[in-house]
């Protein structure tokens, strides 16, 4: 393969499956923030 | 009687005859590249962790005479035992991982795309070194210099380009140690006084624990997925993650950042600076590998900040563009510098900890774009 070629393919491959693989990563961490979201902060007892 | 003591004598003298030769005048170059190393790691305390044992490596295997890196040579046997193996950078992959606290980012997962953009020096430097007639392999280990991760940028030469090894390594270093330097001008020159005093919303870094556990399983599970050439520095950063997240291996954790970090490193550097003879050291490529490091680390800085400038105009200015600049794997440094950049701009701006989850963005982006570019050569037959 010509250095050309080579070069395009990974600019373009390379710089878009970086891309395309984050951006599903934070849909995947989306969907796990969703299915388990934040526990709400414990109110502290007061005492009496 | 006679004969023997002068034989003896000359024996002693063979090193400082040596000396006077063409290879013993390359070897004083050498021994003088390795001081520098030493002096920036003690006295500059430029990554004193690594340019250290480097520079003793350097200096070890440029004494005239020396049989450190020839077969069964102390600095040959860890060579071959941890850089032919690719075991040390994943050693020391294992420590980072427990080190890294990915809280930030899993709170606010959009700005992970940060660290997408700030591979774009990698892919651009590999182009680069293609043009200036490096081989398609060699072009690729030049461009994980982009990385910003020096392990990364190990693991990949020790895998294709092993007589690149000691130019690349120390350039990734020395590099990542001058991120305080090389960004901020290029961070105030591509963006304007009111883009880098855009306020971010207060940041709530509140993620559940099934999701901190979860995290680590699945970026392993996608990379194996899509890159499987890469899995094994995903897979060693993100065990010592789990490991840590999980709280119930504390013992491994304590091990994994302090005595296997620590000694992979000491003898990752040493090899490396066993790599270092002046045949393979002082070569043109040697220079033309230092400036497109450089280029790299520039157009990564550039790429993320660009980056952000779309986002802001995207977004209708609810997103700094400084933070574009911390998508890189230098952390937390670049954190640290979008945070110094954004309040001289406002006093009241406060980007640290959205920063640090673009950095630690930057950090999976890196492996992510290394894991990818090993799969591809893969994929061309390349490899």
């Amino acid at each position: 393969m010509d250095n050309l070629t080579f070069g395009f393919t990974m600019l373009i491959v390379g710089m878009g499956g970086t891309m395309l693989t984050l951006w599903l990563l934070t849909l995947v961490i989306d969907l796990l923030r969703a299915f388990f979201p934040p526990e709400p902060a414990k109110e502290k007892e007061s005492k009496p | 009687m006679t004969s023997a003591i002068w034989s003896a004598l000359q024996s002693l003298g063979e090193g400082f005859a040596f000396l006077g030769t063409t290879a013993g005048l390359q070897a004083l170059v050498m021994l003088a590249v390795g001081g520098a190393l030493l002096y920036l790691a003690v006295v500059k305390e430029v990554e004193p962790l690594l340019l250290l044992p480097i520079g003793f490596g350097c200096m070890l295997v440029n004494l005239p005479l020396s049989e450190l890196f020839q077969e069964h040579g102390m600095l040959k046997v860890i060579y071959d035992f941890g850089i032919v193996t690719e075991l040390f950078p994943l050693f020391i992959f294992i420590g980072i991982g427990t080190m890294i606290d990915f809280t930030p980012m899993l709170a606010n997962p959009r700005l992970l795309l940060f660290g997408a953009a700030g591979q774009l020096g990698i892919f651009l430097t590999l182009g680069l070194a293609l043009l200036l007639g490096f081989s398609q392999r060699e072009a690729v280990c030049i461009g994980v210099i982009g990385a910003c991760d020096g392990p990364t940028v190990i693991y990949v030469a020790s895998m294709y380009s092993k007589e690149l090894l000691g130019p690349l390594s120390v350039a990734a270093y020395s590099y990542m140690a001058l991120v305080p330097v090389i960004q901020p001008p290029i961070m105030r020159a591509l963006t304007t006084h009111k883009e880098r005093a855009v306020h971010m919303p207060s940041f709530k870094s509140t993620v559940s624990r099934p999701v901190l556990l979860l995290f680590p399983l699945v970026a392993t599970a996608i990379v194996g997925l899509v890159a499987p050439k890469g899995l094994p520095l995903m897979g060693t950063i993100m065990l010592g993650n789990f490991m840590k997240v999980t709280g119930v291996v504390p013992r491994l954790v304590k091990a994994s950042e302090n005595e296997i970090a620590n000694i992979s490193t000491l003898f990752l550097g040493l090899a490396i600076g066993g790599t270092m003879g002046a045949e393979q050291f002082l070569r043109p490529q040697t220079i033309m590998i230092f400036a497109l490091g450089l280029v790299a680390i520039i157009v990564d800085t550039a790429g993320g900040v660009l980056f952000g400038k779309l986002w802001y105009a995207l977004s209708g200015g609810k997103i700094n563009p400084l933070l574009g600049a911390a998508g890189i794997s230098a952390y937390p440094m670049a954190a640290r510098l979008v945070q110094n950049e954004g309040l001289k701009a406002s006093r009241q701006n406060h980007l640290l900890m959205h920063a640090v989850a673009a950095n630690t963005g930057g950090q999976i982006g890196s492996i992510m774009a290394a894991s990818i570019m090993l799969a591809i050569l893969k994929g061309l037959g390349i490899v």
